[in-house]
């Protein structure tokens, strides 16, 4: 397929490999900050093909990994409103929560239906007038932007039984808490998606602020390839930068009218991340001029309290500082098809990336 | 979900196109981009339901460029080996 298969040719990314090895002297610790690029590098068996000195580490962006079990909790209580059809990604489903699931639910009786997209959801709303449809809008600065069209749409359509539950968060406050907070990294693998809507500027102040690289990365093992030797060569050189690599796709400004779209709809607010507690203005709330198609404005919910789950280490994992091997409910308690945290549930999530690639 | 795949564009209908990925067809909304971004023939990158860019034909073709010099030396990496009965990797 074009734009795919030769991104994936073995001969380039064995290159790449003799590449990074010829040049790379110092240990590095590199974090891809994205799920699809954390799916990717187990899936092409990445690590094996880098030398001892360049380590790759997992962040936080997959976006079912990140959210918090109170947000499941919350949905939860949604779904159990007679009047009311949840509508939601795929992934997030089987997320569990303190002591149901949406999955489990829906086995109950519940109005759950997956859709792929949240144009899926509209069309949900209107052919359901006498139900509220509530839309799980989860992910961050690549998928908010459609949740935020739908919103608009909503509101011009005047289909007010269209809600949306917001947990979308923007990535560059979690890329600053992790230095911040102390974990030991030497660059970054940017997220190529996220960049896609954003630009390059939202990376400006790491290489300003914290002196490390941030290298915007396609998915295909060839652009990972290239990413990461691109990052070694700024390493070794010591001139962090934003660079893209992904160039196919990433424009420097980003997609000026998704970008329009966010600014329109949603406003900053603090939020809270697995792993990293609540950080200053990483989340996206629906702004007041659309705060008739909020769900947290205008659905009244008594949500029960939050259990985490016993012996999970999710939230270490998000942060690059222990990996799925280290957790001792791994691939025995805990699996895909019967997942305790929310790392083993979407296939970008680390534990479920490493289980289906590397056992 | 936050996979986004390339597609071609086949067709344009208002404000969302439908489009090919592989052997299967999907439709996308057109509404993140521009007017009149894209055309009949465009390859762009959609997720979840969303076509959030067009690819961009030089930029993939200098990148490519890029990568058919390593080819050569990729080449010649396999002659050595054939003649060292060795791997490099
Ligand atoms: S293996 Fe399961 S329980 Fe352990 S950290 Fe991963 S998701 Fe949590």
């Amino acid at each position: 397929m074009k734009y795919i298969d030769e991104y994936r040719d073995k001969g380039l990314v064995r290159l790449f490999a003799e590449e990074i090895k010829k040049i790379s002297t110092k240990h590095v610790k590199l974090m891809e900050v994205c799920g699809g690029h954390t799916m990717s590098i187990q899936k092409f068996g990445i690590p094996d093909l880098l030398p001892s000195t360049v380590e790759l580490i997992s962040g936080p962006g997959c976006p079912v990994c990140v959210t918090s079990r109170g947000y499941i909790d919350q949905a939860i209580a949604y779904c159990r409103l007679a009047d009311v059809i949840i509508a939601t990604y795929g992934d997030l489903i089987r997320v569990p929560g303190s002591t149901s699931s949406l999955e489990k639910e829906r086995a109950l009786g519940a109005d759950i239906r997956i859709v792929y997209s949240v144009l899926d959801a509209l069309i949900i709303a209107r052919e359901n007038r006498s139900k509220k449809v509530v839309f799980l809008g989860i992910g961050f600065e690549t998928t908010a932007p459609g949740s935020a069209a739908a919103i608009i749409k909503a509101s011009m359509a005047g289909l007010r039984n269209f809600y949306v539950y917001s947990a979308h968060k923007v990535m560059p406050p979690a890329m600053e808490a992790l230095i911040d907070e102390g974990v030991q990294i030497n660059g970054y693998l940017g997220p190529g998606h996220v960049s896609t809507i954003t630009g390059e500027k939202i990376y400006y102040d790491i290489p300003k602020k914290y002196g490390l690289g941030v290298v915007i990365s396609g998915f295909e093992p060839v652009d990972v390839m290239q990413s990461i030797l691109m990052l070694v060569q700024q390493i070794e050189s010591n001139q962090p930068k934003v660079e893209i690599q992904y160039t196919r796709v990433v424009k420097p400004e980003g997609n000026i009218k998704a970008q329009q779209m966010l600014e329109e709809v949603f406003e900053p607010r603090d939020d809270w991340w697995r792993g990293l507690g609540v950080l200053k203005d990483s989340g996206l709330k629906i702004r007041e001029n659309y705060q008739t198609h909020d769900a947290e404005k205008m659905i009244e919910v008594v949500v029960e309290e939050t259990i985490e789950p016993k012996g999970c280490i999710c939230g270490p994992i998000l942060k690059g500082i222990k990996k799925p091997k280290d957790c001792k409910l791994f691939g025995t308690v805990c699996t895909p098809s019967d997942p305790v945290g929310s790392c083993m549930v979407s296939n970008e999530g680390s534990c479920a990336a490493f289980y289906m690639y590397n056992r | 979900m936050c996979l986004s795949i390339p597609a071609r564009v086949d067709e344009i209908e208002g404000n969302s196109a439908i489009c090919t990925v592989g052997n299967s067809s999907y439709k996308a909304s057109l509404e993140l981009l521009t007017p009149d971004e894209v055309q009949v023939g465009d390859y762009v990158l959609i997720h979840t339901g969303f076509a959030i860019q067009k690819l961009d034909e030089v930029d993939a073709m200098e990148t490519l460029k890029t990568f058919n010099d390593f080819k050569t030396l990729n080449e010649q990496m396999d002659q050595e080996e054939k003649d060292n009965n060795t791997h490099l990797i």
